[in-house]
């Protein structure tokens, strides 16, 4: 018995060697770099090749129009993006969470099963899709009766396409984001959506059953069981998937990039109207090798997440406990 | 009161007004499940129409089944073998380095008594709120320096270990009994011993979950290879699928093949993991 007490308490030098492997590839790659990506903001030039210039890199940027539109599609694709997303998502898990539904497991495998597969491979089919010459949009608008659209590679506002169907004027401010866009989301709706059914799914099964048999003893219809039932104590699973979207749709690349390249429009899209922040960024750095400048997006973009992620906690997070 | 049989004698309208709820619900489920596969479908029929059938999309089914646009693709588009190759290879090496890394890392936090414990566990926790855009560019000139630059090195070792990784199998040591240490000790058993011949056969769920997310970041990672690679042979298929965009643009049945034959590992990895994947999901979901 005292061995074998002291036998766990004694300090282990050993563990040092198990967790090595571990802290040096994540030493190198993952805490290094954030160092050195805030010294590399403060600087310009070619690689090994720096001059160091202070903030200039991040005063560049605050008075870059490309910077700021960016910026603005950033958080319009996430506009667009986030809500639909969450509440199809919602929607989809509430009706699969209804206790005669045989087959769950089917369906969520489905729905799940876009989320898997590669980004490039579904923005090759979507695009396909998208085609405006061949694609079956255009063939589905054109067989209602409507305009073929140039989805992809449109850079005009949804709201002045809609206008000029309807023949209307309308101020520059009611244009909206590119059809580009709107179709890059359309995209990435369907590929995220089967992620979040998952997760609220999961949270759905947390939730007590016998509360739902009180409330319908007690005469609730279906819509006051979600409403009074549902969504407050789904409070923490809703939190969570807003929290990872955001931080996700700040972030968002793939998405962009590959429907870009499917479309064979430059990155950034058409005249630059689907270029999130992620993607200037990666232009600058790929494109025209401006390492400092590059550095200084990556760095005020976490800044930026970082300020959400504390919002969400601090606002979000206390009214989602029950 | 006399209307009322009346209206429910016909029997199809029965079949119909019966549950009318719950029928009107598995409508909606499935019109979900059309709208999440439809586009595979698509592609699938597409790769499988001659070229100026694909691109008159007038009808779902082919009319002649053209198998041979697959070893088309395969043998015609860019370097299409290789990338697949290039591929499995990048993605296999770094499952195994990230379970090679995190089981022993993920032992040590679980099981073992050192100093600054908590604190190196906290800061590898705080790795996983770094978004990836800040590591990119010092990772790229790192990689540059070490003259990494087109080798498989590059693609693989920087993605062997991982935070996540070490924290969900961390998290499913802690839940094995401790007696079973105790008794192992007793016998006079190694750490490294217990590890691998106690914890581990346990453990199989935690590290399929964890193997099965890292396999899949790096089949389907992109902006990483982008940067890294120039020569097309070291490409993996992600880079090599939107690379060639452009070359197979004129022949999109044969693209299409080639996207298909990208995605069928993964579904069928999916098809037998499917528990796992998902099961993986919402653990973290509901822990996060």
């Amino acid at each position: 018995m005292q061995t074998r007490h002291r036998a766990r308490r004694r300090i282990q030098w050993s563990a040092y060697f198990y967790i090595l492997p571990a802290f040096i590839i994540i030493g190198i790659f993952h805490i290094f770099p954030v160092f050195y990506a805030v010294y590399v903001s403060l600087n310009k030039g070619a690689i090994n090749r720096f001059t160091f210039v202070g903030l200039e890199q991040y005063a560049r940027a605050l008075s870059s129009n490309d910077f700021w539109n960016s910026l603005i599609t950033t958080f319009v694709y996430a506009l667009l993006t986030m809500p639909v997303t969450m509440t199809l998502a919602l929607f989809f898990a509430y009706l699969l969470y209804q206790p005669f539904v045989k087959a769950r497991g089917i369906f969520r495998g489905i729905y799940f099963l876009p989320y898997v597969v590669s980004t490039v491979g579904s923005a090759i089919v979507w695009a396909w899709i998208f085609d405006p010459r061949s694609g079956l949009a255009n063939f589905i608008l054109t067989r209602l009766g409507l305009p073929a659209l140039r989805w992809l590679i449109e850079p005009d506002g949804v709201g002045l396409l809609i206008a000029q169907g309807l023949h209307l004027t309308i101020p520059t401010w009611l244009n909206g984001p590119s059809l580009a866009l709107v179709a890059i989301s359309i995209f990435s709706i369907w590929q995220s959506t089967g992620y979040d059914i998952v997760i609220f799914l999961a949270g759905l099964t947390t939730i007590p059953s016998e509360l739902y048999e009180a409330a319908r003893i007690d005469g609730a219809n279906g819509f006051q069981l979600f409403r009074h039932i549902t969504l407050p104590l789904l409070a923490p699973t809703t939190f969570f998937v807003i929290v990872i979207s955001v931080i996700g749709s700040l972030q968002s690349f793939n998405h962009i990039f590959a429907m870009n390249q499917a479309a064979s429009q430059s990155l950034g899209g058409p005249l630059g109207s689907t270029s999130t922040l992620t993607v200037y960024m990666f232009d600058q750095l790929y494109t025209y090798s401006n390492y400092g400048y590059s550095a200084a997006i990556a760095i005020i973009l976490s800044l930026i997440i970082l300020a959400f992620t504390l919002f969400n906690f601090k606002v979000l997070g206390k009214r989602s406990r029950y | 009161m006399a209307e009322i049989p009346q209206k429910r004698a016909p029997a199809p309208l029965t079949w119909l007004t019966q549950n009318l709820g719950q029928k009107v619900i598995y409508v909606i489920l499935l019109a979900g499940a059309v709208w999440a596969l439809f586009p595979f479908l698509w592609m699938v029929m597409s790769s499988l129409k001659s070229y100026a059938e694909a691109s008159a999309a007038e009808s779902f089914f082919p009319t002649r089944w053209l198998f041979s646009n697959y070893i088309d693709a395969w043998n015609q588009v860019g370097y299409f073998p290789q990338y697949f190759m290039n591929t499995i290879f990048i993605a296999t090496a770094t499952v195994a380095g990230v379970l090679i890394t995190s089981t022993l890392a993920a032992y040590a936090f679980a099981r073992m008594e050192f100093p600054g414990r908590e604190v190196l566990f906290i800061s590898l926790l705080a790795t996983m709120m770094v978004p990836f855009e800040v590591t990119l560019i010092p990772n790229f000139i790192l990689v540059r320096n070490l003259k990494w630059a087109d080798q498989y090195q590059a693609l693989i070792i920087p993605w062997t270990a991982s935070a996540f990784s070490v924290f969900l199998l961390r998290q499913f040591f802690v839940s094995i009994p401790s007696d079973l240490y105790d008794a192992a000790v007793i016998d006079g058993c190694s750490d490294l011993r217990f590890l691998s011949s106690i914890i581990l056969p346990l453990s199989r769920p935690a590290l399929i979950t964890s193997g099965l997310f890292t396999f899949l970041a790096s089949w389907n990672s992109l902006m990483w290879p982008l940067l890294v690679t120039n020569r097309p042979e070291m490409r993996p298929i992600q880079v090599g699928l939107a690379s060639f965009i452009g070359d197979a643009g004129t022949q999109i049945q044969l693209l299409l093949a080639a996207v298909t034959i990208s995605v069928i590992p993964v579904i069928i990895l999916y098809l037998i993991l499917q528990r796992w994947f998902i099961e993986g999901i919402a653990t973290v979901g509901i822990r996060g």
